[in-house]
């Protein structure tokens, strides 16, 4: 039997989550894999909506910071588990999503990028100023996810940073499955049309404003999900989550690994995640070399990564 | 697999060897803001570590061993503060740490510094920093509770008792703000008034006309730091507003005076620290030694004036020395128990007296109540 792309792309994804511990010199290694798998799931949404269905989202930050504060705010206030939490985070996302969506993307254009700009520097606002509730610039406290305990009960036990490592990546195989699933889906195939014509999926009977609108709601929900996780795992998180940056770095990693690709948004999530790491000799050239990489890439590589590199295998293949 | 292994084996030897002949460094590792938001903090926090460092292997190290300093930039990010933390202990292997610029990185690292049990001199200001007390955390700035303190001490000998609060929404206003209205009571002294104002606002001219005319009103706090005490300033003087105007710590540079012209910001009064005032001080003051040599060697190497918050820097930096010089170890635990017992050193900040119960060491009478009088500094007592 042959293997369908989609299968092959996630078990090569599972072997190297599951292979990388094995070269691992520390323990620090685990807290930077957890941290490229939190990002590459935030941008395997924008790789959704983006990608597939051609919209620009500027406010994406935005729904990491309900996310991230949903789990801050409803263990202390209403008692919730921490994981329920991140159902309620992502709730309140995709329902803020649709209101936000719903009478943007009826227009054509680059509507979404300018409403979900506002938006995202709304939240980060809320965050920051809402000291009673969130207790402002300087950050609250998470409660623990409890599930590494648990673990540790049934015999399994895993150091902190063992076990986000091993879940964050879980996660990440679920999100990329789940948006390799769509990309094969009616839902996918209409998402593509739309992006390449509008008019033209239109005429063919696509209801182009409610398939923009899923999009965005399901890409909201997978940064909500990723904010949550980092929130968790940090077990502390500040309104710099919601930032304007956190946005612009989360479209960044999408367009540097391949916008339409699954594996190329892990691929820009782990390069511009690890970039910064390996720079700290170089700190004040980091954001130069980033311009740099980004400018090269753009230049030679417009598809980004992965779509390009593939291309010229194959190409070379034929 | 193959590759590491013939890789790590031959290094795991050499380094066998070398520890067999040589003692091992005193790791020293920081995370600081010296970019982003954060960077008129942490920039002079990280140039000082470098400085003192240099200076401190240069006269031969803590008992012999030399210091090395493992400095990375978090950018006041927390969740890369985080990470930084992780990497010092995890790869690093630092014997303990200092940093964390903003409340958010330093409540970021000190999780993960009390989890793996390493010693953690925080530079930020926020006092739950170190309340509850962690067993592992320490901190050097004093907190924006204390300059509250001060300040209506002060206004209290005054005689003043009605003053109204303009405060900045960045976290050091609101963090103050908030600590003001809690200890307000204390002294017997009302907030008639209570306005706000966005960091980046270029004028507060409609907050202070609000203020100006409340009821009864006797004087002005404004709790802030970077450009906005400034513009207060100098819109407190074109209102031609006849109150005593307070400023806070955060403004506490001659930076300040200079962005408010010096017209503007005749008689404001402030807490500051002794590192602000270092040619005023009486000789026998514990500090002046000290603060004095700190100003030189940095206005000499960096040829830019010392600030407060480098100042924050050095008194980590020299509680963490005296601490390893009399622990005689530089294992993390025996590190942090000579920490708990510092009493009477002199820092730039104040005279540190550590204990089990208070992992800040400071007291009111660590900050001096400054006055500005023809563009300089004058102590106020």
């Amino acid at each position: 039997m042959r293997l369908s792309s989609k299968h092959l792309t996630l078990i090569i994804m599972a072997a190297l989550i599951v292979a990388a511990p094995f070269f691992f010199p520390s323990g620090y290694y685990f807290r930077v894999g957890a941290l490229i798998f939190v990002n590459a799931l935030a941008v395997t949404g924008i790789v959704i909506l983006t990608g597939y269905a051609g919209q620009i989202s500027l406010g994406h930050a935005g729904f990491a910071g309900i996310g991230g504060y949903a789990c801050a705010l409803a263990p202390v206030h209403w008692g919730l588990p921490p994981a329920l939490a991140v159902v309620l985070g992502a709730a309140v996302s995709a329902a803020l999503a649709y209101l936000v969506g719903r009478p943007i993307l009826r227009l054509k254009g680059y509507y979404l990028g300018v409403a979900s700009l506002g938006f995202g520097i709304l939240v980060a606002m809320v965050l920051n100023n809402e000291r009673e509730l969130t207790k402002g610039p300087d950050g609250i406290e998470v409660a623990d996810l409890g599930l590494r305990g648990l673990l540790k009960d049934w015999g399994l036990n895993l150091s902190n940073g063992e076990f986000w490592y091993a879940f964050t990546g879980l996660c990440l195989v679920i999100g990329a499955w789940i948006a390799l699933n769509l990309f094969n889906s009616p839902s996918g195939r209409a998402l593509r049309a739309l992006h390449g014509s509008e008019i033209a999926a239109g005429t063919v009977g696509i209801d182009v404003a409610r398939v923009k609108l899923q999009a965005f709601v399901i890409s909201a929900v997978y940064a909500s999900v990723a904010g949550s996780l980092t929130a968790l795992q940090n077990k502390f998180v500040t309104p710099d989550i919601a930032g304007f940056m956190h946005s612009v770095e989360m479209v960044t990693m999408a367009v540097l690994g391949g916008v339409g690709s699954v594996p190329g948004a892990i691929l820009g999530a782990g390069i511009l995640t690890l970039l910064p790491q390996v720079l700290t000799v170089f700190a004040e050239y980091e954001q130069l070399i980033l311009g740099l990489v980004m400018m090269l890439v753009m230049i030679f590589l417009r598809e980004g990564l992965v779509p390009s590199i593939l291309r010229k295998i194959r190409g070379r293949g034929e | 697999m193959i590759k590491t292994l013939t890789t790590t084996v031959p290094a795991a030897l050499i380094a066998l060897g070398l520890a067999a002949a040589a003692h091992a460094d005193i790791k020293i590792g920081a995370s600081i803001s010296a970019t982003g938001p954060a960077a008129f903090l942490g920039d002079p926090e990280a140039k000082t570590l470098e400085m003192l460092v240099k200076e401190l292997n240069a006269k031969g190290g803590i008992n012999g061993e030399k210091v090395e300093l493992v400095l990375y930039d978090d950018g006041g990010d927390a969740n890369k503060a985080r990470t930084f933390a992780t990497r010092l202990i995890e790869d690093d292997e630092v014997n303990a740490i200092i940093g964390g610029t903003t409340t958010g990185a330093s409540m970021s690292i000190l999780a993960v510094a009390e989890d793996a049990e390493i010693p953690f001199i925080s530079l930020a200001g926020a006092i739950d920093i170190i309340q509850p007390v962690k067993p592992y955390t320490f901190k050097t700035p004093h907190t924006d509770r204390m300059a509250c303190q001060k300040i209506f001490e002060d206004m209290k000998k005054q005689g003043i008792a009605k003053v109204g609060l303009i405060s900045g929404t960045d976290g050091f206003g609101a963090s103050m703000h908030a600590q003001c209205k809690d200890v307000v009571g204390e002294y017997g002294i009302e907030i008639v008034a209570d306005e706000t104002y966005d960091p980046k606002d270029a004028d507060m001219t409609a907050q202070l006309t609000k203020i100006k005319n409340a009821a009864g009103i006797q004087a002005v706090l404004n709790p802030g730091f970077g450009q906005g005490p400034s513009i207060v300033t100098r819109n407190y003087k074109q209102l031609a507003i006849d109150l005593p105007l307070y400023q806070s710590h955060g403004v506490a540079s001659d930076g300040f005076i200079e962005l408010a012209g010096k017209d503007a910001a005749e008689g404001v009064r402030l807490p500051g620290t002794a590192l602000l005032v270092a040619d005023l001080l009486a000789d026998g003051d514990a500090q002046k030694s000290v603060v004095a040599a700190y100003k030189a060697a940095y206005e000499a190497k960096y040829k830019m004036p010392v600030s407060t918050f480098g100042g924050y820097a050095h008194d980590g930096f020299a509680l963490m020395v005296e601490a390893i010089t009399k622990a005689g170890s530089s294992e993390p635990e025996a590190i942090r128990d000579a920490l708990e017992g510092i009493t009477g050193l002199a820092g730039t900040t104040g005279v540190y007296a550590m204990s089990a119960e208070d992992h800040l060491g400071l007291d009111l009478s660590a900050f001096r109540m400054l006055e500005i009088k023809d563009g300089g500094w004058t102590i106020v007592e």
